[in-house]
């Protein structure tokens, strides 16, 4: 029981570091908050068993990912005080609902899921026992030419949008 | 067989950009034909050897790829509608080629490889590779409204992505597996008791996936993307990423992992049918010709979604005929629009008129594709919308007629652009204008026949079918 709080309590964190993520002005802060939500995603997944997804989560979302928001935010321009004041107050108008919509969907979700959510139930199947390499190239081998695509389309994302930009 | 619809545009992606300093955007065009021709001559073979002998399957590397009639239309399909927009692209586009080329190859192998997976995860993973390619591809010009319409783009994806995640966990939760085989044989063995969690699972993928599809209530995004989006990309949206990612998943959903569920099913006819009645109404009302068009679309896989939900083999080839037919006559229609975009400067049909006598091919091709979309004899239109309206009698009459009816507000919102555009006085403005060049009346001319063929030929195709005994 004490185990179920505690990812409750993370839940919670999640969300609220979330939250903070869309809300703050700041783009540097706004891409720490991303990673620390990153980060107790994947403390959520270690307490849940899945320490390779963890891994992975913190490695990528909380590391590599970070990393880029964070020097593509050192290529933006500084806005002036007041600029920043005005986006701040704009961005809170905009997002003021937010944290109260998220508190009653999560409210809602509660009500009508709570009774039906079983926990004695266990869990179908798991990866536990697979090796990484069986899981990646015998397994999921689709998958991981998906993602390899998805990649390939970001890298060329940028490019596009980025590269381009900065000739002109 | 499978691998190679995934290996031959990635190999096309990699030597381009290998050997980018001796490669210029002509030979980048033609790499990328050739790519697109060599997809329409094997999914042909492909299609007539999944009628023949049932699913192909990839027997090296990746077994987890199968392909089947569905797949195998849909692979032609895609070969087809990129096709189409290489050539459009090669007559609008002014700058930025050769990423449009490459983004356009890695968008073939994102939907091949969707039309071929047999996993719910392997679908999502592929869908994403689809969207993210859609999403530069808007944006490629970088014009404002065109940002503006990748980010809804991408906003709504996200939505989508966020409810087909939770809904695979669901299912993998419950059934241990994410196989198609391996969820639907979970579902049979319920005999009808579906936990809750189970259910939400389905209203979660089906709402994902109906998203992408953007019929009736999903569908704001539809218009604003492809209203900016440059001409080829219009193309190939309309033509076929949101069929791929929306309508072809939802056909082998529902059919391979939901077994035809009767509630899904039900859901399908119900939105199905608001989509045909709400997006030809929206449609009247328009005077951006691109709009129109996007409304158009909203109504016409709405007819998709009707054939799917009536849950018959019947209504299956149906949808998957009004599939193929509505990828070819709206690329059609978007290239026309694309055309007289080029030669007017305009996309507003208050400042049209008269431009048959000026745009002769274009005109003629405006008016078989309307006919097709409004489903008149003997045009490729007709015999989809037969087949689609004949197994909704079986399951609704009601719905049916209601469907065949709806074909009225077709036709209204069509003959409102015909007269606008195509007949009436020739305004002064307009007194220079010609046929456009480039390869754009070519695709003119081959989506026309491929339009009037489909229809004068179904009925041998039929009789194809029926001496193999598929029908």
């Amino acid at each position: 029981m004490g185990s179920f709080f505690i990812i409750v309590i993370l839940l919670l964190a999640l969300i609220v570091s979330a939250v903070v993520c869309v809300q703050i002005s700041v783009l540097v802060k706004a891409g720490i908050a991303l990673a620390v939500t990153s980060a107790i995603l994947s403390v959520i997944m270690f307490r849940l068993g899945a320490a390779l997804a963890a891994a992975f989560e913190l490695s990528v979302c909380a590391g590599l990912i970070t990393v880029i928001f964070i020097s593509a935010v050192s290529m933006t321009k500084i806005m002036s005080k007041e600029e920043l004041a005005e986006k701040r107050r704009e961005r809170n108008k905009r997002f003021a609902s937010l944290p109260a919509i998220l508190i009653v969907v999560f409210a809602a979700a509660l009500f009508f899921f709570w009774p039906h959510i079983d926990a004695t139930l266990p869990f179908a199947a798991s990866a536990q026992g697979d090796t990484v390499q069986n899981i990646l190239w015998n397994k999921r081998q689709v998958d991981l030419i998906g993602q390899a695509v998805i990649m390939l389309i970001g890298v060329y994302g940028v490019m596009v949008f980025f590269r381009e930009s900065d000739k002109e | 067989m499978p691998l190679l619809f995934i290996g031959v545009p990635l190999a096309a992606v990699l030597a381009l950009n290998l050997a980018y300093k001796w490669i210029n955007e002509k030979l980048a065009l033609y790499t990328a034909a050739a790519v697109s021709l060599f997809q329409i001559g094997v999914s042909a073979v492909c299609i007539d050897l999944s009628l023949r002998g049932g699913t192909i399957y990839s027997l090296r590397f990746i077994e987890k790829l199968s392909i089947d009639t569905v797949s195998a239309v849909v692979l032609f399909t895609i070969g087809l509608t990129v096709f189409v927009s290489l050539i459009v692209s090669n007559a609008t586009l002014k700058s930025g080629t050769f990423n449009f080329i490459n983004m356009l190859l890695m968008i073939t192998i994102g939907m091949n490889g969707l039309a071929m997976v047999t996993d719910l995860f392997s679908l999502y993973v592929f869908i994403e590779a689809t969207s993210a390619a859609s999403f530069v591809l808007i944006g490629i010009n970088r014009g404002r409204d065109e940002l503006e319409g990748a980010f809804k783009y991408y906003l709504m994806s996200a939505i989508a992505t966020v409810l087909m995640m939770t809904s695979v966990a669901l299912f993998f939760y419950y059934a241990g597996d994410t196989s198609f085989i391996g969820v639907s044989s979970f579902i049979a063995g319920l005999n009808g008791n579906y936990p809750y969690g189970l259910l939400t699972a389905f209203i979660l993928y089906t709402a994902g996936l109906l998203i992408k599809s953007g019929v009736v209530p999903f569908h704001s995004w539809v218009l604003d993307t492809y209203s900016p989006a440059p001409a080829p990309v219009s193309v190939l949206l309309a033509g076929i990423v949101t069929k791929v990612s929306g309508v072809y998943a939802v056909i082998r959903i529902t059919r391979n992992v939901f077994l035809n569920n009767a509630a899904v099913c039900n859901v399908l006819i119900s939105l199905g049918l608001l989509s045909v009645i709400m997006g030809a109404l929206a449609a009247i009302g328009q005077k951006d010709m691109k709009r129109m068009l996007a409304y158009s679309s909203i109504s016409q896989i709405g007819y998709i979604m009707l054939g799917i939900g009536s849950g018959s083999a019947l209504g299956l080839a149906g949808a998957l005929f009004h599939f193929f037919n509505h990828s070819t006559f709206k690329s059609l229609l978007f290239v026309d629009t694309a055309a007289i975009e080029m030669q007017t400067g305009t996309r507003d049909m208050d400042k049209m008129g008269g431009l048959a006598q000026k745009m002769p091919v274009t005109g003629i091709s405006s008016l078989l594709a309307f006919l097709s979309t409004a489903g008149i004899p003997p045009l490729s239109g007709f015999w989809s919308k037969l087949l689609i309206i004949v197994a909704l009698w079986k399951v609704s009459a009601p719905v049916a007629v209601t469907a065949l009816a709806a074909g009225i507000l077709t036709l209204s919102y069509f003959l409102i652009m015909q007269k606008k555009v195509f007949f009436g006085k020739v305004p002064e403005t307009l007194e220079n204008v010609r046929e456009a060049g480039g390869g754009i009346l070519g695709a003119e001319i081959l989506l026309s026949v491929i339009n009037v063929a489909a229809g004068i030929l179904f009925p041998l195709a039929l009789i194809y079918m029926n001496s193999i005994g598929k029908i």
